[in-house]
Order: structure tokens, then sequence, then C-alpha cells
């Protein structure tokens, strides 16, 4: 082959290789909004958050159980009721979404042949795409009946109602993420059991299960992640009264739906009960992060290793 | 009468239609008239993976206490017949299989056999070391305690390392993983959780193709010391392996047809067909 035959030359149109550092920023740039939007959020939440607390001591706010920024006289700053609200409605929610949604991530990586699978999957995860609002309607509208027939003293507004419809929501997200982390156990530890003459049930349970474990912990702790800081469902089914009850019956607020409350209009810029949004929502924002960081330690420490 | 009764014959499938029929299921019968010599037996059998065909017509008798080698080129249908015999190709959607296989004159494909019961009379190891992230206790255990043979739990443990020649490397370490121990180490651990519930046969599909020389060789060593106990059946593509540990040799070739079945020394030394002698001559495959 003669040398003048292969042509190595830049494209004419491309000087000094304009085309790829253009490229190279505008992606850099896209990349960037998405940090800066977050770094601007905690920036937000805290100089708000600072606002508040430079009138109410964090000592009430964390230890007091009245919660009522906007009662003209003695108003209470004490987030413990609407954190009660939340954890009754994420432990309600767990309670549901995580047999549920283990049993169908078994079923679906162990027991379902590829046909049912196919099918089921896919609309497990449509269940994840419905709009949260509409969940909240189906709350009022199916579940809190339902409850009420069986106990008629409940009210409209009720924690069981708003727990029930979360866990409901974030079902997909367990058994989605947990047969993932089932189905990448590889086939050589099945064979291994079934080999030693072990039963579909004793597979599953004593070998696929365990060594998935930590990413279906993994996915426990971002659905309960996910129902702590769930709004609309929550905000229509719960109710908006803030108090500590251990009746799951009783009406409850939920530090979301409290936020609901507060931002959809009436307290106006500056005062007191605009300001308790930022702090509450700080308080959110921990409570969800610390949950994620912790995610993603189990899935890191306890990182399967099959060989 | 059979294969195994001697003779430098190849085993086809007209060459056995002098054999008891098949109809006869109770094991008395059959062993009475086959010789208490063969433990498997294997009739006709084809394996279909969809539409692919992997077996076709397969008729060997396997002898009991002995080590039969099934060597042949890759995809040839020797891991196919080997896991034919446990019914481990149950698990795979597409498999279908046709023909009788019998253990001790028992059909394993009637309706009537669980599989589970099968497995384990029949224990398995495999290519790669596949133990499970448990304790290299647990691991040994794991088949005593799924089989419900729960007494002296860690006397069986001891006993079955003892056997896979692995007591000596971990007993100070059985609380640690499995996973911390060489390949040839994890090898023999799987070796050992599959001879622990004490079952009759072990299959075992090339167990030395991931490991060195070294560790290769112990497995080897093993395999002949196992059976005197059990009887073992193992796919090799090494020949040479096939050689020095086997009594009885199987060549599968394209196709998955049996091709010749004889004493190994046989086999390897004065084969019957042309084609069983290129390839151990190393002409093709």
């Amino acid at each position: 082959m003669s040398s003048d035959s292969i042509d190595l030359s830049r494209s004419t149109n491309d000087v000094g290789g304009l085309g790829d550092r253009f490229a190279h920023y505008v992606f850099f740039g896209c990349a960037l909004v998405t940090v800066a939007t977050t770094v601007a959020i905690i920036a937000v939440l805290v100089n708000g958050a600072l606002d508040f607390f430079s009138e109410v001591s964090l000592l009430e706010y964390l230890t007091s159980t009245n919660w009522s920024p906007r009662a003209t006289d003695d108003p209470g700053f004490g987030v413990l009721p609407l954190v009660w609200g939340t954890l009754m409605i994420t432990v309600g929610s767990a309670l549901v979404a995580i047999p549920v949604g283990t049993l169908t991530a078994i079923y679906l990586s162990e027991y379902a042949d590829q046909r049912v699978r196919k099918t089921v999957k896919p609309t497990l995860e449509v269940l994840a795409g419905i709009p949260t609002i509409v969940y909240g309607f189906f709350a009022l509208s199916f579940i809190t009946p339902v409850i009420q027939f069986f106990f008629p003293e409940t009210g409209t507004f009720n924690a069981a109602s708003g727990a029930i419809v979360v866990g409901v929501m974030i079902i997909p997200m367990v058994s989605s993420l947990s047969e993932d982390a089932m189905s990448s156990v590889p086939d050589s530890l099945r064979n291994a059991a079934y080999g030693l003459g072990a039963t579909k049930f004793e597979v599953s349970t004593q070998v696929v299960v365990p060594a998935s474990l930590s990413g279906i912990l993994a996915a426990y702790i971002l659905a309960i992640s996910r129902a702590i800081g769930e709004t609309m469902a929550v905000a229509l089914a719960a109710g908006a009264l803030s108090q500590i009850t251990t009746n799951p019956l009783d009406e409850v607020q939920t530090m979301t739906a409290f936020m609901v409350e507060i931002g959809t209009g009436d307290a106006s810029v500056g005062s007191i009960g605009y300001q308790s949004l930022f702090a509450i929502g700080l308080t959110l924002f921990i409570m969800t992060f610390t949950m994620n960081i912790g995610s993603m330690w189990i899935r890191s420490r306890y990182r399967e290793e099959y060989e | 009468m059979t294969a195994n009764s001697g003779g430098p014959e190849t085993v086809s499938k007209h060459q056995i239609d002098d054999s008891p029929p098949a109809e006869t299921t109770t094991s008395e019968t059959l062993e009475d008239a086959w010789g208490d010599e063969a433990v498997i037996q294997s009739r006709d059998l084809e394996v279909f993976y969809g539409d692919e065909q992997a077996l076709d017509e397969i008729d060997m008798d396997i002898p009991e206490r002995q080590v039969t080698a099934l060597i042949g080129p890759s995809g040839c249908g020797k891991s196919t017949f080997l896991r034919s015999i446990n019914r481990m190709n149950d698990l795979i959607d597409v498999a279908r299989v046709e023909g009788d296989l019998y253990f001790h004159g028992k059909n394993v494909y009637d309706d009537d056999v669980d599989p589970v019961a099968l497995r384990r009379k029949i224990g398995m190891v495999f290519q790669k070391p596949n133990p499970f992230p448990k304790s290299i206790f647990d691991n040994v255990a794991y088949g005593l305690r799924v089989q419900d043979q729960e007494d002296n739990v860690d006397e069986q443990v001891q006993q079955a390392l003892e056997r896979a020649a692995l007591w000596d490397e971990v007993k100070d370490q059985l609380d640690s993983s499995g996973l911390d121990l060489s390949g040839g180490q994890q090898q023999r651990l799987c070796i050992a959780r599959a001879i622990a519930p004490d079952p009759e046969v072990i299959l075992m599909d090339e167990p030395a193709s991931a490991l060195d020389p070294v560790a290769t060789s112990k497995i080897e060593d093993l395999v002949e010391e196992l059976s005197q106990e059990y009887t073992v059946v193992i796919v090799t593509h090494n020949m040479q392996q096939a050689a020095r540990i086997s009594d009885k040799t199987a060549v599968f070739l394209t196709g998955g047809r049996l091709v010749e079945f004889d004493e190994t020394n046989k086999i390897f030394n004065n084969p019957e067909s042309q084609r069983v002698e290129d390839y151990i001559t190393g002409k093709f495959g």
C-alpha cells in the first residue's frame, strides 16, 4: 500500500478539533445543572432554616410536642408531632410493602417462568408511574371507605389509609430492586443447591435470599426513604391534624403534608409559619439523605461476593 | 448382552435390542436381567433444547463403583448426558428429554419420580467451584441439612472434609467463608459438600478445568479414591485425565452421539472406530 493512499488529516470543517471540544463543554454544562441545583437547594434550605432558628430555639423544635406555628396566641414549634405522623405512615407502609414486595420479588426471580415475568414486571413498573395524587384519591375513595366498613368510627382522614396507600405505592420499588438483586445471584449457586437435593423453596430462601441480602436491604431503605418523602397521597389520605397518637385510625399530619398546607398559599413570606417550612424541609432532607447514604453503605459494605 | 459385559463392541442402538424389554419396571427384574453391576442405564436417551437435538439415542450402562469418563469435543452432548442423570436438565425451561434412564432399574423420568429425591442419591460437582457464600462448615453441612440428616453434623462434616482431602487444610478455619479458599480448595470443598450426605453416585462436570496442574492432580487422586465407595461419572475434555483416572470411557462426537463406550484401556489403545482414534490422537476436536 502506498503512503499517499491513506488520509489521516483532520476534516477541513473541524478546525482544531473544535467540534469535539464544543461537545465536551455542552455535556459538562448539562451535568453541572444537576449538581448546581442540588447545591442551591441545600443553600436555600439552610438559609431559611437559620432564619427560623433565630426565632425558635433548636431545643424547643426538637423536644416540644406542640406544633402550631400559626397560632396567634402561644404558637408551638415542636416538630415531634409531624415526625410522629411521618413515622406512623412510614412504618405502616413498610409493613405493607416489605412482605408483599419481597415475596413478589422471590416469585418473579425464582418461580415465575419467562412469560409471566415479562408481563408482571412491566406492570409493576407502571404502578410506580402513576401520579401520587391519584393514589391519594384512590385512598380517599376506596381504602378509607373499606376501613370505615370495618371500623365505622373512623374519620375521613386517618393514618391507616395513608400508610396502606403509600405501602402499595412503594411495593414496585421493593419488588423491582429486590428482584434485580436476586436475579444477579449466579445460577451456579442455585445449581449447587439443587444438586444437593434442595427444593425450590429451600433454594429460594436459603441460598438466593441470603446471597442477595444486601441488595434487598438497600431496596427496603430506598423504599422507606421514598415513603418518608411521599407528599400528595398522605396529604389527601392522612389529613392535616398534627398530633401524637398511637391509634392508626386517627388523623395525623406528616412533615410533607404540613409543607403542602403552608406552601400552597396563606402563609406570608417572612412570617414564622413560612420560615418553618425551611426547617421542616431541612429536617426531611437530612432524614432521607441519611437513609440513602445508609443504603449505599450497606450495598458496598456487604457487597455479595459469589466467587 | 450389555456393552459392559466385555468385548470390543461399540455400543449402538441395535446391539441392545436383545436386552430386557423396558416395560419391566420393577427393580428386581431389571437388576436380575442386566446384572447387578450397572447402576445407571440409559436407553434411547435423547435430549432437545428447543429444536436443537443435544443427545441422540444414547445407550449406556454405567458400572457401580468405578470411574466412567465421558469425553468428546465441545458441544458433543457429554455434559447434557451427565445432567440428564440427576435431572438437572429439568431446570432449563426449553430442555426436553425422551427415552429412558434407569437408576437401579427405576426409570428416573417416570411421573412418580421426585427429582429432589433423585438428586439426594446422585450428587454433583460442577465445572467452576461454586461454594455458597457461607462458612466452610455450613457449605459442607448444607446437603445434610436439606436432607434432614442432622445427627452428628460435626462428625459428618469432618468425615466429608477428610474424604475430600481438605480437612487438614481447613480444620482451624471452619467458620471462615468458603470463598476465602483457593480455587483448588474450593473445588475440594464442593466435593466434600457433594459427598457429605453420602450419595451413591457422584457426577462431575469437568471438575478440574478451572484449576492449575497441582490442584488438578489432587482432584484426580481424589476421584480415584472416591470410586472405591461411589460410582463416579466424570466429564472431561482432557483425554490424558480420562486415561489416567477412569475405568470406562465413553466417547461422544458431534451431534450428541455416543460413538464408542468401552474399557478405558481399549478406547485409548485400540478403539474400534476410526473417528474415535482420530479424536484420541488429536487429529480433530
